[in-house]
């Protein structure tokens, strides 16, 4: 199986969009679930349906809400370019895309498993003088890494398929927002393509099933260091 | 010194205490849903009370009429929970060093410290291993090391024996009682065992149904009177005063009078406390003759209350107030009322072994 150099540009630029995707969102991603699992505040049906909305929403609509918004001429366009940031046609908005669609997995693996964290604990934790935010960094966080890294491998893997919202946000240019994903797509437009896009259709498979083991195999490792009982 | 003063309402259940603890351990004594743990939580800072007022030393931790509420990671508490609650994520010695992370001024003695906590809780030879690998009984010990470490001002224990085996409890109790002798640290200790109370506590508060069920008398360190339903009975401090070998009997005194117990082998002077169980005495108005019960304390009737099937007479001895159930039946017969002269019998072996206890 012979990969041509416009598709080890495209197998890089997915790796570099997903893995940078997921080290941004994870952040973000790690705060709204403690929010979501252990808060309660106006608004939070609110909050919880708006990080699940690029779940249901269409693809392309998703896209087409990131260029209104991202976009040179977006809401936030210019001001971000002010500060040096652009998102529109470069990898950054392949990036940003890919976070958003993974952005609702990643969460929900980590607000799951940040409420089976037991609230005794915590309060345990509190009776022995930490203050909250040390009780969420020594207890409550550490007990939640198998959903931490469960989140993270598959907002990763979602991140690596992303097609939809990709290209209708920052389109299809070969080397800079050019993923696996789009130039499968270049391939099946172009005559006598069928042979190329199978190969990168086997790429995209092994990467997917590799991400999927890998997190099968982490989510053991930190449960065996949590001390957590096997699934 | 503790003060603590609770009023909550929550659904059906209202919380309603007043009451202060010195040094030692202060028993909170009650059946389940008498609103023991609530207390201690509250006293914690782990919960709010509706109106409450709590104040340790100088320093007021909870005043609802001001707003004021120390978070409870402010306030110096070591709390032994009923399940252990170690963090299963580190080892043993990182469970007992996790306090010392948020006291600077723990952490230059630490080391010597937790050898020495690990050495009187017997827990050395566990340091290196995790939480989900110990037993009950060992579980139990590493949190009250844990709740040690943490240097607290006020140690808060809530049934920290019951999810225990006897075994267990009979070796975990001697640690308990050096944690309240040696460490000198005034304890709270939730519990409606009867057994551990009478052994451990230096006062008890006695709850029913989210109130203070009685009062001890001044002067007397003991509230004598235990409410607990199946083992509703009285508290006698007593000192030995000899042993009748040929008997099989020791005797004591205590303000009340003359105690005959079954022999224990502890020397002349030794502070004992005895519970004497309700429905194991006898009232007699009369000089009864003939009768093969030991124990004969004179009184006077205090106060009569109904409970369904029996009558509970308080009987005044010597200033000890000794409980005694009855039917009414009896009580019509003997003709009880408030002031009348009876005296109180029990045999020596109504009194179970295992409540006998030395006095802190």
């Amino acid at each position: 199986m012979d990969l041509t150099s416009e598709d080890w540009v495209a197998i890089t630029l997915s790796l570099k969009v997903a893995g940078v995707a997921v080290l941004f969102s994870l952040p973000p991603g790690i705060a709204i679930a403690w929010l979501l699992a252990r808060r309660s505040f106006p608004g939070k049906t609110l909050l919880n349906g708006l990080v699940h909305l690029p779940l249901i929403l269409p693809p392309v609509v998703t896209g087409y809400l990131l260029l209104v918004t991202f976009g040179r001429k977006g809401a936030l366009g210019p001001f971000l370019e002010s500060l040096g940031l652009v998102f529109s046609f470069r990898w950054t908005g392949a990036a940003l895309a890919a976070g958003i669609m993974g952005f609702p997995l990643m969460v929900r693996a980590i607000r799951l498993s940040m409420e089976a964290v037991d609230r005794k604990l915590e309060a345990a934790a509190t009776s022995l003088g930490a203050p909250p935010a040390s009780v969420f960094l020594t207890v409550t966080l550490p007990l939640s890494l198998p959903g931490i890294v469960a989140g993270a491998i598959l907002a990763f893997a979602k991140a690596l398929g992303e097609f939809g919202a990709t290209i209708t946000f920052v389109s299809n240019i070969p080397g800079e927002t050019q993923t696996i994903a789009a130039l499968i797509y270049s391939y099946t437009q172009v005559p006598e393509g069928d042979a190329a896009a199978l190969r990168l259709t086997v790429v995209s498979i092994l990467l997917s099933l590799f991400a999927l083991a890998a997190s099968e195999w982490l989510a053991r490792r930190v449960g065996d260091r949590a001390g957590a009982p096997h699934a | 010194m503790l003060e603590v003063r609770i009023r909550d309402r929550r659904g059906d259940f209202t919380l309603d205490v007043d009451f202060s603890a010195g040094s030692g351990l202060t028993a909170l004594f009650g059946p389940s849903g008498s609103g023991k743990t609530s207390i201690i939580e509250i006293v914690a800072g782990l919960a709010r009370p509706q109106e409450g007022f709590v104040r340790f030393g100088d320093t007021v931790w909870t005043d609802t009429s001001a707003g004021l509420h120390r978070p409870a990671h402010t306030r110096r508490i070591g709390y032994v929970f009923q399940e252990g609650r170690l963090f299963p994520h580190l080892t043993i010695a990182e469970n007992l060093d996790y306090a010392t992370r948020f006291l600077p001024e723990a952490r230059r003695d630490h080391l010597e410290n937790r050898a020495r906590i690990a050495a009187l809780l017997k827990i050395t030879p566990l340091l290196a291993r995790r939480p989900a690998t110990l037993s009950g009984g060992e579980k139990q010990r590493v949190a009250l090391g844990r709740a040690l470490m943490a240097r607290p001002r006020l140690l808060l224990m809530d049934e920290p024996l019951s999810a225990l085996d006897q075994a267990i409890k009979a070796e975990i109790l001697p640690d308990l009682e050096r944690i309240r002798d040696v460490e000198g640290i005034p304890i709270l200790y939730v519990s409606h065992s009867v057994a551990e109370i009478a052994r451990l506590a230096t006062r008890v508060i006695t709850l029913d149904r989210g109130r203070i069920a009685g009062r001890a008398p001044a002067g007397l360190d003991v509230q004598p009177v235990i409410a607990d339903g199946e083992a509703l009975g009285t508290f006698l401090s007593a000192t030995v005063t000899g042993t009748l070998a040929d008997d099989g009997l020791t005797v004591a005194q205590s303000v009340a009078g003359t105690l005959y117990l079954r022999q224990v082998d502890v020397p002349p002077g030794t502070a004992l406390r005895v519970h004497i169980p309700a429905t194991e005495i006898i009232l007699a108005t009369g000089r009864s003759e003939g009768l093969s019960t030991l124990n004969r304390l004179s009184g006077r009737v205090a106060a009569l209350t109904e409970r369904e099937t029996a009558i509970d007479v308080t009987v005044d001895c010597s200033g000890i107030p000794v409980l005694a159930s009855v039917t009414r039946r009896s009580a019509r017969a003997l003709a009880l009322e408030e002031g009348k002269a009876v005296d109180v019998l029990f045999k020596a072996l109504a009194i179970a072994p295992e409540s006998l206890y030395r006095e802190a």
